[in-house]
């Protein structure tokens, strides 16, 4: 081949080689596009989180310059963070997107679900998503989640068997073999599907510098107003934060996960640009769960067991 | 960020974490020779386990009654694995350094779990075969080995470790490593490295021995973030599998029709003749889209949108080849199958098969012969096939196939066997030829293993 000199990836030192980030994006199309051929109607989980964004992005690149053949659902549990909410509607209006909303709040307030004393409603939004996916018939759901999030979820493959109950039995998964993904299932059962399991946080983030993508601004550092709970930074808010024994005071702080206001955590930062967010992330020393998610923490499979009952 | 607990880390830069690509490899080893910590060992000096993963580590392994922190709690995830403290199911593990990010299939050593080396080894660029000094090659061995060449496995990496009990002695890694090439070489192992190693003092893991004077080559790591990883494809046939026909009926792309995969093997360039598999239509590339960005060329394993000057009828499951360069359809396949479901495959069953993106009937027709990687014994028409047996099939298929040899393409070669009945996935398929044949020596001079009679099962 004569051409080869001109054809060499950005940043990379031999001809034919992807940079890493090219290779994960290649890989991450890949799979949306084998849903898009092989499922009837599959779902994108979309919380406006950075992870749930950026599948949104690359769905939109897979299948240029057509629309998404796939519809959102996002699991609302009730206490979320305005700007959150206010990027979710505008995208999906932006990209002329069809939204499901699954309501904790809704399940709540029928009874059908009671509140934790601990206030958290994480381990809540199991149901409605599951009961969701049911009444929908999605019979492909895709989730952001990415392998080197928690050691559970390294365990999961990137097409994963949902029974009609949405259990995750860990034991009894497919093999993967090379890019060929086995979708089959039975009319009832779904499948999960992550085509961010090999990102990193950090991949995550630079790809977002690159592509310039808009994320919610409590993903950068600004002043709020926040308490100390279990060594976490939570946001003061209507959902039952803080406790009488709790002090407010405003804080730069910023988010490296998005989800339920009562058990997400902020961390200090004054990383006000993508950049400032990428230094900060290299050079810390903490997983972004570990330091921001409590749920996880509430036992050493806390992960696992709730993901068998069907949690994403 | 304030709330960190270690020492400091000197971030990488932006342009350090921007000029890096990506290395998957997979980890072989037996239960007790140290593959859990080289592992953690890795991910550790490389500075990729972080604070709160240690402590959580910490934590388990104090409750346990341990008296040092398990690394192997930071690759066990699952409930039953650390109750039995073994490695169950691959688990795919991340880190990076300034060259390179890393994907590490961390698979499973028992024997009984070769269909999740399998697993492991199927996407790997490379794989790393674990020795114990002081027992040398052994079965498990071999058996690691015979995957990493079935798979063909690029590059193979011999880790001779716990080095420092046999006092760092020169002789015994030079025997060890001696035999392990003699026996994958002859098995088609492209590429063998062998590194004196000791997981547990840290010797050529990241930094090199100061106990091994004698060794000259690089550290495991070194050798990790050096390994070419791109094609040479110059000599590769090229192929786009069609997953997917882009058509967004838009007043602004009214006619836009486009071809939508991952190229899976060679390159694809604008104006090139192409056929169509299995129709065998031709057209010319007029246009190539690399994720909404139009190029000239693009390659393996690149995602693009091939756009056709001839509006001729291409759907899911075809394959685009440039024309001269096209493989031959079939509908009798003969492959090596690794069976990794529990239930058994067996001559005249019904089956799904998965090749590229199309997914046909077809029937079992023969089992000439079965492979046991447990004694590398080898056993003609068995009838059937069990779990992680590996063994020879003749398949029928209801349509035509466009079948690369796996030695080929380990993309355009390999294959799933799919129960129609649950859509439990049965077997691994390689078509083709099962292990290379030495190119100097008769193939039947290849066993160590007096009753292995040569590898062509």
């Amino acid at each position: 081949m004569t051409t080869v000199a001109t054809v060499t990836d950005e940043g990379t030192d031999s001809p034919y080689a992807l940079s890493h980030l090219n290779a994960l994006e290649s890989e991450a199309v890949h799979i949306f596009r084998e849903v898009a051929g092989e499922f009837e109607n599959p779902v994108i989980l979309f919380s406006g989180g950075k992870d749930s964004i950026l599948m949104l992005h690359l769905a939109l690149k897979a299948f240029a310059p057509a629309a998404i053949p796939f519809s959102l659902l996002h699991v609302d549990t009730g206490h979320n963070f305005p700007e959150v909410l206010e990027y979710r509607d505008r995208v999906v209006a932006e990209h002329g997107l069809r939204l499901h909303v699954a309501s904790v709040q809704e399940y709540i307030d029928r009874g059908v679900l009671k509140e934790r004393p601990d206030g958290t409603r994480n381990p809540l939004q199991t149901l409605p998503l599951t009961e969701k996916i049911q009444s929908e018939r999605f019979d492909a759901v895709f989730g952001g989640g990415r392998r080197d999030e928690e050691k559970a979820r390294a365990k999961e493959r990137v097409f994963s068997l949902r029974d009609e109950f949405s259990q995750w039995d860990p034991r009894r998964q497919r093999p993967e073999l090379w890019q060929l993904y086995n979708g089959r299932h039975a009319p009832g059962e779904h499948v999960r599907v992550f085509p961010l399991s090999n990102w990193t946080e950090l991949d995550v983030w630079q790809y977002i510098a690159r592509e310039d993508i808009e994320l919610p601004g409590i993903y950068f550092a600004h002043e709020r107003e926040v308490f100390q709970r279990s060594g976490m930074w939570l946001t003061a808010g209507e959902w039952g934060g803080p406790k009488e024994s709790e002090t407010v005071e405003t804080r730069l702080v910023r988010y490296r996960t998005v989800g339920d206001m009562s058990c997400t955590g902020a961390v200090d930062s004054d990383a006000t640009t993508l950049d400032a967010v990428i230094t900060e992330i290299a050079a810390s020393r903490l997983t972004e769960r570990g330091a921001t998610r409590a749920d996880d923490k509430m036992s050493e499979a806390a992960m696992e067991d709730r993901k068998r009952e069907g949690y994403f | 960020m304030s709330n960190s607990t270690a020492e400091p880390v000197k971030p990488l830069s932006t342009e350090q974490l921007s000029a890096t690509t990506l290395l998957r490899f997979a980890t072989a080893g037996s239960v007790d020779d140290g593959k859990s910590t080289l592992v953690g060992r890795l991910l550790h000096d490389s500075k990729s386990v972080l604070t709160d993963q240690l402590e959580a580590v910490e934590r388990a392994s104090a409750s346990r009654g341990a008296d040092a922190p398990d690394l192997a709690l930071l690759t066990d995830g699952l409930r039953a694995e650390r109750e039995q403290g073994i490695t169950i199911d691959v688990a795919y593990r991340y880190f990076a350094t300034a060259r390179r990010r890393f994907i590490l299939a961390d698979t499973p050593g028992h024997v009984q779990y070769t269909r999740n080396m399998v697993t492991g080894a199927s996407t790997a660029d490379l794989a790393v075969v674990l020795v114990d000094a002081r027992n040398g090659v052994i079965e498990q061995t071999r058996r690691h080995a015979a995957v990493a060449a079935l798979l063909r496995v690029p590059h193979v990496v011999l880790a001779v470790n716990k080095m420092d009990l046999v006092a760092y002695d020169e002789t015994v890694f030079a025997k060890i490593a001696e035999e392990f090439t003699a026996y994958a070489g002859e098995l088609g192992v492209p590429e063998i490295t062998a590194i004196p190693i000791s997981a547990l003092a840290g010797d050529n893991v990241v930094d090199p021995s100061s106990n091994m004077d004698w060794y000259g080559g690089p550290t495991v790591l070194e050798h990790l973030e050096t390994v070419p990883v791109s094609h040479d494809l110059a000599t590769c046939h090229a192929r786009l599998p069609v997953q997917y026909v882009i058509r967004p009926q838009t007043a602004e792309h009214p006619d836009y029709r486009g071809y939508a995969g991952q190229i899976a093997a060679g390159a694809f360039r604008v104006g090139e003749s192409v056929t169509v598999l299995p129709s065998g239509r031709t057209s010319k590339v007029a246009g190539i889209d690399l994720l909404g960005q139009p190029v000239d060329v693009a390659w393996t394993p690149q995602s693009v949108t091939l756009l056709l000057e001839d509006d001729i009828d291409i759907s899911r499951g075809d394959l685009i080849v440039p024309s001269g360069d096209a493989p031959a359809t079939t509908q009798d396949v003969e492959a090596t199958v690794c069976h990794v479901a529990d239930t058994a495959l067996s001559v005249g069953q019904r089956v799904l098969l998965k090749h590229t993106t199309r997914t046909v009937k077809a029937i079992v027709k023969e089992i000439p012969s079965r492979l046991t990687l447990d004694d590398l014994s080898q056993h003609p028409e068995p009838g059937r096939l069990v779990a992680n047996d590996i063994g020879r099939v003749k398949i029928r298929t209801a349509e035509p196939l466009a079948l690369d040899s796996y030695a080929d393409s380990r993309r355009t070669g390999s294959f799933l066997l799919i129960d129609p009945s649950d859509g439990t996935t049965l077997a691994a398929g390689m078509a083709g030829d099962a292990f290379a044949t030495p190119a100097d020596e008769p193939a039947a001079d290849a066993a160590t293993d007096g009753s292995d009679d040569g590898w062509d099962f």
